[in-house]
């Protein structure tokens, strides 16, 4: 379980997370939803510790994420994380770029690692390309390959943060597959999203994200169908129209 | 038997003098980027990681940078002298190129380091990469491949650069001709020879560095 409680962050004078309450249950899936800018992404980042925070508490399974004693190397690793931009490793094949991580980070043996990204790679439809490296590779495919590299390391939960939003329109459909058969196995994931669509219908819970707090968060169809906040409202007929 | 040219002096014993002043060049070249290519990945990665040290290293940079070799070596030669210590001519020349080779080589892997997006930074850690891990694994190896062509063109400047070295005593190739000329007065047969030695030690160099460099790509 995932725990937000009260958190603030800031860069310089700016606040951009304005006391956040959440919390996400095992297996379920929560999507953020809102303006840009509006501090989901930020969010995303706190939890998995890439960002500190100013104020609150984050807790992970019982653990406070930014507690002075955490080990966050190993916080992280059930804590897969993949961001809009791939941040595939260029100088790596795919395979490699799935291996590494499990390879230093778990001491696995290097056959044991190759092992392990061949099955993540097939998972997420990609053994044809295992010794391409990512410039070879279609946006889409990065994409999956990142996803691939995270759940290698047998994380607990996934955490995407606007995965689709970098992505030729086309390329999104193979994404959002491999997301959803992610959740028919039971993943946990806090999907940060600006794919209504995608909100609605995998997502079991909708979180509003507005100006730093979050103003509405509810069953998906009803967020989505029905809010009963004014901003959300305004925010749904903005960007499904 | 006597080998002389028509009105020059050289003889077939000047051979292995000027033999030895290759081999001086080339030892003093190898040691002097082995030395300063270590000093100069610390430095890089002190000056690229913490503000304190980038401040506190500036000077040795600055001076380093600005000031011409040659002033380098008689000025090194000199303050090693009146401490006390005559220092021999091949380990003024190692110190002060070797010095000169570190700062040029952290400036490169600075920008090397710099290249890497943070984003990928980023992703390493949220793998569950310590900083070390990262930096081996993913900063280290992207940095290499954007700065190893500079690098190169820095050894050879540098075995260019060992030619100064005269200054001090040590009998390098260029001194070496220099005293052959000196005494023969084939300037321009000396040069034209010596120059041609530099560029069988550089340019091999190159060769290697744009072979090695598409292993990389």
């Amino acid at each position: 379980m995932i725990e937000i409680k009260n958190v603030r962050k800031s860069f310089g004078p700016i606040e951009v997370i304005k006391g956040v309450d959440l919390t996400i249950e095992k297996g379920e899936v929560l999507c953020l939803i809102g303006a840009s800018g509006s501090g989901k992404s930020t969010l995303l980042q706190c939890i998995n510790g890439l960002e500190p925070i100013n104020g609150g508490q984050i807790v992970v399974d019982g653990v406070d994420v930014h507690g002075r004693k955490t080990d966050l190397n190993k916080l992280r690793q059930k804590l897969g994380i993949v961001f809009q931009q791939y941040n595939a490793f260029p100088h790596l094949t795919a395979l490699e770029n799935v291996a590494l991580a499990p390879r230093i980070v778990k001491k696995a043996s290097k056959a044991d690692a190759m092992k392990l990204a061949t099955e993540h790679l097939e998972y997420v439809g990609l053994s044809s390309r295992a010794n391409m490296r990512p410039a070879s590779l279609s946006g889409g495919q990065q994409q999956r390959l990142a996803i691939a590299r995270a759940l290698a390391m047998k994380p607990t939960y996934m955490l995407f943060d606007e995965v689709t939003s970098a992505l030729d329109p086309e390329l999104v459909g193979e994404v959002l597959d491999t997301m959803r058969k992610l959740k028919s196995a039971g993943m946990t994931m806090v999907v940060v999203t600006h794919d209504i669509a995608f909100a609605r219908e995998t997502g079991d819970r909708v979180a509003f994200f507005d100006r730093g707090t979050i103003c509405e968060v509810g069953q998906s169809r009803q967020v989505i169908n029905e809010p009963r906040e004014e901003r959300t409202r305004q925010f749904l007929q903005r960007v499904l129209n | 038997m006597k080998f002389q040219l028509p009105y020059s002096g050289l003889q077939w014993s000047d051979l292995p003098f000027l033999l030895t002043g290759i081999f001086h060049t080339i030892l003093l070249t190898v040691v002097a980027a082995a030395i300063g290519t270590v000093i100069g990945i610390i430095l890089g990665w002190l000056r690229e990681s913490s503000v304190v040290a980038r401040y506190i290293l500036a000077i040795y940079v600055d001076m380093t940078r600005s000031v011409p070799l040659i002033i380098q070596f008689i000025l090194v030669n000199s303050v090693f002298s009146l401490a006390g210590l005559a220092l021999d001519p091949f380990v003024v020349g190692v110190i002060v190129l070797s010095l000169y080779m570190g700062v040029l080589t952290s400036e490169l892997v600075r920008s090397g380091l710099q290249s890497v997006r943070p984003e990928l930074k980023k992703a390493s850690r949220s793998l569950g990469m310590n900083y070390w891990q990262e930096l081996f694994h993913v900063s280290g190896p992207l940095a290499l491949r954007t700065s190893f062509p500079s690098w190169v063109g820095t050894v050879i400047a540098l075995a260019k650069d060992t030619s100064l070295v005269g200054v001090v005593g040590y009998v390098d190739i260029l001194r070496a001709t220099q005293i052959l000329i000196n005494r023969t007065n084939e300037a321009l047969l000396m040069l034209g020879v010596t120059g041609l030695f530099y560029f069988l030690i550089c340019y091999p160099i190159s060769l290697y560095s744009r072979r090695l460099e598409r292993t990389l790509q």
